[in-house]
């Protein structure tokens, strides 16, 4: 056994050199600024300008209308799929997998040529990135839905709670978004990073967004490129952290056993 | 006018016909059970009551009101699932309470009836578990409490025990029974296993293949089945092929040996099939009685009943003994000789 465990944590080591050296890396590199010692310079910089306050603000913003979107447009069809038309599961799940084949430029250069003109001139709102955004988000967003659901008899819990007086609303919210509240977390989770960090449909759709920013800074400043590509980590992992614990609080679903 | 009717009730799947002409009347305060293999249409008739199927044709009448095409919520139907179908992320407390927090009613008033509830079903202590944390038969107790909590016009139980091992399974259809009386709710009860239908029903369904078999108190569906379904699907049955001997006097044959019965015989002469509950044959001859000499083919030990297979001519019978402290158990390839009163023979027109 000892052999054994001693073999797994050598990979566990390679693995999380390979992943945190490129990590630690940069963020030395982003402390270098001043070539004499190190210190915050580059975050200093950073911060200081009024676009990365304008162009992240807008990728939180975008994100958040995106989960929105995607959660109002998912999980009601997820959960019809499984309630009264399980035949269509598999369609429903190819469609989602589409931002998988079709690459981003091919669905960006399509929207604009679709959308560029009436009757549905939407290239000039942030309708067209908001539209992409849910396109990208469908597989995660699916999957985690879709797992959620298999997890729970959705069908009997439905009747029971139908049986008891509530109409679909209260049933949607009071029975079956509690019980997907882990699911849903992490394809917020997902569509979250996913938005925040997207570069294509931004820079294509020309919206401002966090991505095309960060390529804009490495041009011109090398220091404060990486410094935000450091941070855009620290928020992601900020992010994870905050969903495991409250996937953690979740009661019924996380707590094994024991007294609370 | 009864309380619960279901007039004419047809239900189609796709050209299949789930149940065909279900006619029924329920009191109030009444226990009917549904009883039927699977796929009988027992749970589609059911379903019909609660709202979560709308019958092809006929019409549901509650209290007067016609309710066929009636949302499910708004039916005021207790319903009690074969898989629990308590709410994970809930206590048993928030469980039984849900269905009150739904109609918008008083903090006060549904914690008091939630203690009520919960008293109801002596589980007063466990209120704040999950379900988690709950045996089987504790699920269903509090499923059971909140199908009551909402004090439905109906309760309708679709094989709650199903899922619950045999011992928990008894005590609960007991329980069941007496909650059911205490509070004089109207009940309908789906059911697949005949004992537990038999128990506690103050009638029975018997359904067969979308059509009703039969309907009776318990006691009638056992003793006096209509039909060959029902008195095979109920309990066992000994069947014998006869030949007519005197249809004037209802004797009959089995491979040479003599059968008196108490029925008309209507076929002069021809063969017909002899129907004998295993309780009503027994061992050794007596007077005034059929006597059939056969061989011992089988003992099976089960407890407080011993069941013996007797081969007579090319018929097997089945004869339940009473177990009894220092009986000798018959041999296999013994010769016996089983004895059974005329009148416990129940005479099919055919073979």
């Amino acid at each position: 056994m000892r052999r054994r465990s001693f073999g797994s944590w050598i990979w566990v080591v390679l693995g999380s050199v390979y992943f945190f050296l490129p990590l630690a890396a940069s963020f030395l590199f982003s402390l270098r600024k001043l070539s004499d010692h190190l210190s915050f310079e580059a975050y200093r910089g950073v911060f200081s300008d009024a676009g990365f306050f304008l162009n992240f603000g807008s990728s939180v913003r975008w994100a958040a209308i995106t989960i929105v979107a995607s959660l109002l447009l998912v999980v009601p069809t997820v959960y019809w799929v499984h309630l009264r038309a399980p035949q269509f599961r598999r369609i429903v799940e190819f469609i989602t997998l589409m931002p998988f084949v079709v690459p981003a430029v091919v669905l960006a250069f399509g929207l604009i040529r679709a959308y560029a003109r009436p009757p549905l001139e939407l290239t000039r709102t942030p309708a067209i990135l908001i539209g992409a955004y849910v396109v990208l988000s469908l597989p995660y967003m699916f999957r985690a839905v879709d797992n959620g659901l298999r997890a729970i008899d959705v069908r009997t819990l439905t009747e029971a709670a139908q049986s008891l007086g509530a109409g679909w609303a209260t049933v949607l919210w009071r029975v079956i978004f509690p019980n997907l509240r882990v699911a849903l977390l992490s394809g917020m989770f997902l569509t979250f990073a996913i938005v925040v960090g997207e570069y294509t449909f931004a820079s294509l759709l020309a919206w401002p967004a966090f991505g095309p920013y960060v390529v804009l800074t490495f041009q011109t400043k090398a220091y404060e490129a990486v410094a935000l590509s450091t941070l855009s980590f620290a928020l992601t992992w900020a992010s994870i952290g905050v969903i495991q614990w409250l996937g953690r609080a979740a009661p019924g679903q996380a707590q094994v056993a024991g007294a609370r | 006018m009864a309380f619960l009717e279901l007039k004419n009730i047809n239900k189609t799947f796709a050209a299949t016909a789930a149940v065909e002409d279900f006619n029924l009347e329920v009191e109030k305060g009444e226990l009917v059970s549904f009883l039927g293999p699977s796929g009988c249409g027992k749970t589609t008739t059911l379903r019909t009551v609660a709202g979560f199927e709308i019958p092809t044709t006929g019409s549901v009448v509650l209290n007067g009101e016609e309710i066929t095409k009636k949302a499910p919520h708004q039916r005021n139907v207790g319903m009690v699932f074969q898989a629990y179908a308590l709410f994970p992320n809930m206590t048993v407390a928030d469980n039984v309470g849900f269905g009150l927090k739904v109609s918008k009613k008083p903090k006060a008033e549904i914690s008091k009836r939630v203690q009520e509830m919960l008293a109801l079903i002596q589980m007063a202590a466990l209120g704040d578990r999950y379900p988690h944390q709950l045996s089987g038969g504790q699920q269903q107790r509090v499923a059971l409490a909140r199908a009551l909590a909402i004090q439905p016009q109906v309760l309708l139980l679709d094989e709650p025990l199903s899922a619950l091992d045999a011992k928990i399974r008894v005590e609960l259809r007991t329980e069941i029974r007496r909650i059911q009386q205490r509070l004089g709710i109207t009940t309908i009860y789906v059911t697949h296993d005949q004992e537990e239908a038999l128990s506690i029903s103050d009638r029975v369904v018997v359904m067969n293949a979308g059509r009703m078999e039969q309907v009776g108190a318990p006691y009638e569906i056992y003793n006096y089945p209509a039909t060959p379904f029902v008195a095979g699907f109920v309990g066992t049955l000994n069947q014998i092929k006869c030949t007519v001997v005197d249809a004037a006097s209802g004797v009959l044959a089995h491979n040479g040996q003599r059968i008196k019965t108490d029925s008309l015989i209507e076929k002069k002469d021809g063969q017909l099939t002899v129907m004998l509950r295993p309780e009503q044959l027994h061992l050794g001859v007596a007077d005034e009685e059929n006597q059939l000499k056969g061989k011992v083919d089988h003992v099976a030990f089960l407890g407080s009943i011993i069941r013996i297979l007797v081969r007579v001519g090319d018929a097997i019978l089945t004869l339940d003994v009473l177990n009894e402290r220092g009986h000798t158990l018959p041999r296999v390839g013994e010769e016996v000789t089983v004895s059974f009163p005329p009148h416990a023979c129940w005479v099919l027109p055919g073979p």
